[in-house]
């Protein structure tokens, strides 16, 4: 359904993670995914590591050292993906179901799968709740993504409320004239008659959207816009963001390094 | 029909974890270059509008996203969108306001992962929005201008984009040692072959209110820039496809497809100097003694260097 | 001083064929403050968007002494701010401050100018505090306020606004009186609210069918019913 109550992930703060360069916060997360990306299976002592990394920070940013961790199972189903890997993968056999065969070489990829992907979502979220959206948009910018495309982020974020209060009331709407006939009979037409109410107001959407660009372009060359995205000035990185900076890719770097060599 | 519920959730949008780290790299470099050649090609086809149309429609493909419509069996039929907006917009800017939508859903809500987010965007940005804009124009060919070359085309576009975009993500997982292909392609391919249905009929839907209401809209998607792109797109895809056959290749684990090439003995001939160049190359993880020796190396250096760099501030900030 | 706004003889067509105005005359001189009133599709808004050159139609538009052409557009879009009906039009970034420097910005100022004149800018309006806040969680009346900011930070002579009480509720509204009353600019409005035309506005223009059917002072059309009438206006 509608993402519209969690639209805003960020929660206000000023911990020490809260207050660190956008910047470094994307930067960090990034790696910290890539680290975790690269480790090799079964690699325990470094997912144990790197789970105790995501604890601290976590509890660093003041919103409680389980807060990742509760949210963190949103990629829990896409498990599913994976899951024929202790069968399909040769080895040492673990257990046997009639003709399936369970390998511990597969068992262990598949739960190092499932670890390494756990982790990177608390990351990411730690990330998200601790930067507001507009923050890490200059950070992206800062970062040299292309000024076009970050604009076009920056847009769609700004408009994905308005938007999204358009589909709810045309969802509200739809509800309000789909009353079943009769008791027990289902309400609503056949499955072609279903997609095509639900199609037109797509159409009908797209054609707000469209109109609302046409306007908010108005507005933009009022103001004196002519198709070049210029910005205002970014803040430098402070001492304490380059310490927190260097001091988590010499952990990462650690870890990983434990991971590959033990 | 329990199954698909039980497979539903298994959308295109890959978490991190999922996908080897060679592999996510070779999707991020795909859809740089995709982002990179599409930010170009909308420039000169919009102007100034560029920056407005496409984000308020990468808008409206995310709220569109959440009007769903029941199928059968609980599950419910919803847009993905990409073909929509190809139809409408052109393929390359519906290249952009996918990437604005799956790289907000990976930033603001965790839906598909930030490593993995380089080959969400080509599956759902990049390959819904050419296949679906290749099939429409081919039925365009076929039946002529019009209305019902405008709804059968936006149907088999929307239905061949999700099924694209599903195979592509099956060969990527398998790629990465996460799922042998030959349970990943029938398993994907089967959900969303259903899925594509509830794809095409909001795709239809959408494209008949438009038709009715604003024709000229449509003009938009039809003079959009597409025939030079086509040998980009060629390309980006025989790129993809190769980098999957080396990965297969490679790894160490035969799965699926390796084995019914091996049984079929052409692989040996195909691949074996590529396995003389990287004796024992392995994917998923890293066991290449050099590769891990280098590795270590680095990493190494990196540990030092950071050591130092605190030790060096703690003895400034005790001077001064 | 120059004459702040000056249009002859102006006709538009929309490029589907529907023509919007025929033959509009008005001036306007500094300093003052006059109400466009008319019913919808009179051509209120295609006239507005005249004003800085987004639509060019056929005839003069002089906007403070210069003829507007394609060499000038970005000093007469400094000069004249136009305010769009619905904020969420106007207010396209995601954070206030953003958005009121955005004028600035794009005029190609210094950074350190664009930061005074936006702090500024908001001060005028009574936003200073909102700077750093998302658009989308204000009230209509906190945004009518800030979109007014980004058209001040660019240091307009002329404001147009379209429709500025439109869906307020009647404390948003009065504040939105009480500041439009305190600038010190030229002010054009349309609106449909008779009751501020009467309280703000000392000059009225009545529009309908795409031209300008009356011009003169708001109390006197205000106490003429039939002219009231056969435009479609009310007085409540």
């Amino acid at each position: 359904m509608l993402h519209i109550d969690l639209a805003d992930q960020y929660r206000r703060g000023s911990s020490r993670v809260h207050r660190l360069d956008p910047r470094v916060k994307l930067a960090g997360a990034v790696l910290f995914i890539v680290v975790a990306s690269a480790l090799p299976a079964g690699a325990w002592g470094a997912y144990g590591l790197l789970f105790a990394a995501t604890l601290v920070v976590a509890a660093l940013t003041g919103l409680g050292a389980g807060f990742a961790l509760k949210r963190s199972f949103v990629a829990l189903p896409f498990a599913l993906a994976a899951i024929s890997l202790p069968f399909t993968v040769a080895g040492r056999p673990l257990a046997q179901f009639g003709p399936l065969v369970v390998s511990v070489e597969g068992t262990v990829r598949f739960a190092s799968i499932l670890i390494k992907s756990w982790l990177s979502v608390q990351m990411a979220i730690v990330m998200t709740f601790t930067t507001a959206f507009p923050d890490l948009l200059w950070g992206l910018r800062a970062l040299r993504l292309p000024p076009a495309l970050v604009a076009i982020v920056s847009f769609m974020y700004r408009y994905l409320f308005v938007l999204a209060d358009e589909a709810l009331r045309l969802m509200r709407a739809r509800a309000s004239r789909s009353g079943a006939g009769a008791p027990g009979r289902r309400a609503g037409g056949s499955l072609w008659w279903r997609g095509k109410v639900a199609g037109g107001m797509v159409g009908n959407l797209t054609l707000r959207a469209f109109e609302r660009s046409e306007r908010i372009h108005a507005s933009m060359t009022a103001r004196g816009f002519q198709g070049e995205i210029r910005m205002l000035a970014t803040p430098v990185l402070t001492d304490r963001d380059w310490n927190a900076l260097v001091g988590w890719v010499t952990f990462l770097a650690m870890t990983a390094l434990i991971g590959f060599v033990f | 029909m329990s199954w698909i519920n039980l497979l539903a959730p298994v959308r295109l949008h890959i978490p991190d974890g999922f996908l080897s780290t060679t592999v996510s790299l070779v999707g991020w470099l795909l859809a740089v270059g995709a982002i990179g050649y599409a930010l170009r090609q909308t420039r000169g086809q919009l102007g100034s509008r560029q920056i407005p149309l496409m984000g308020v429609l990468a808008a409206f493909i995310f709220a569109a996203q959440a009007i769903n419509f029941p199928v059968a069996g609980g599950t419910s039929g919803h847009l993905l969108g990409g073909t929509l907006a190809a139809i409408v917009l052109g393929p390359w800017a519906a290249v952009l306001v996918m990437t604005a939508v799956i790289g907000v859903q990976a930033l603001l809500f965790q839906d598909g992962g930030l490593l993995a987010l380089g080959f969400n965007i080509v599956n759902m940005g990049v390959l819904t929005a050419f296949t679906g804009h290749f099939a429409f124009q081919l039925l365009k060919r076929i039946l002529g201008e019009g209305r019902t070359s405008l709804l059968v085309g936006g149907a088999l576009g929307a239905w061949v984009s999700v099924m694209a975009g599903a195979a592509a993500t099956a060969v990527e997982l398998a790629a990465s040692g996460a799922s042998p292909l030959g349970v990943a392609l029938p398993a994907m391919a089967g959900v969303h072959a259903l899925i594509g249905i509830g794809e095409a009929l909001i795709t239809v839907g959408a494209l008949a209110f438009i038709y009715a209401s604003r024709r000229d809209l449509l003009d938009l998607g039809a003079r959009a820039p597409a025939k030079a792109a086509a040998n980009w797109v060629i390309v980006g895809l025989g790129i993809a496809l190769s980098v999957a056959v080396f990965s297969f290749a490679a790894s160490p684990h035969p799965d699926g497809l390796e084995r019914v090439a091996a049984d079929a003995g052409f692989l040996g001939r195909a691949l074996g100097p590529v396995y003389t160049l990287l004796p024992n190359y392995a994917i998923p993880g890293i066991s290449n003694q050099v590769v891990s020796g280098v590795l270590a190396v680095v990493l190494g250096t990196l540990v030092v260097f950071g050591i130092t760099w605190a030790l060096a501030r703690r003895q400034r900030r005790l001077g001064a | 001083m120059p004459i702040a706004v000056e249009v002859q003889d102006l006709h538009f067509k929309y490029p589907d064929g529907h023509g919007a105005l025929f033959g509009v005359s008005l001036r306007i001189e500094t300093g003052e403050r006059v109400a466009l009133v008319g019913p919808n599709g009179a051509g209120k808004s295609t006239l507005m968007l005249h004003l800085n050159g987004i639509l060019q139609g056929e005839g003069a538009v002089r906007v403070a002494g210069r003829a507007l052409g394609n060499g000038n557009l970005g000093q007469v879009r400094a000069t004249v701010g136009l305010v769009f009906q619905d904020p969420d039009d106007q207010l396209f970034s995601p954070t206030v401050y953003e958005d009121v420097a955005f004028g600035p910005l794009h005029m190609g100022l210094a950074l350190d100018e664009v930061r005074q004149r936006s702090q500024a800018a908001l001060k005028a309006v009574g936003m200073e505090a909102y700077g750093p806040r998302v658009s989308h969680h204000l009230s209509v009346g906190e945004k009518k306020r800030i979109a007014i900011a980004t058209v001040l930070s660019m240091d307009a002579q002329i404001l147009v606004l379209d429709e500025p009480t439109a869906g307020l509720d009647p404390r948003a509204r009065r504040g939105i009186i009480n500041l439009l009353r305190g600038l010190p600019q030229t002010i054009l409005a349309s609106t449909h609210d008779l009751i501020l035309v009467r309280e703000l506005f000392p000059r009225m223009v009545i529009m309908d069918q795409g031209r300008v059917v009356a011009d003169g002072p708001t109390t006197r059309f205000l106490a003429d019913q039939a002219l009231l009438e056969a435009h479609g206006l009310e007085l409540p």
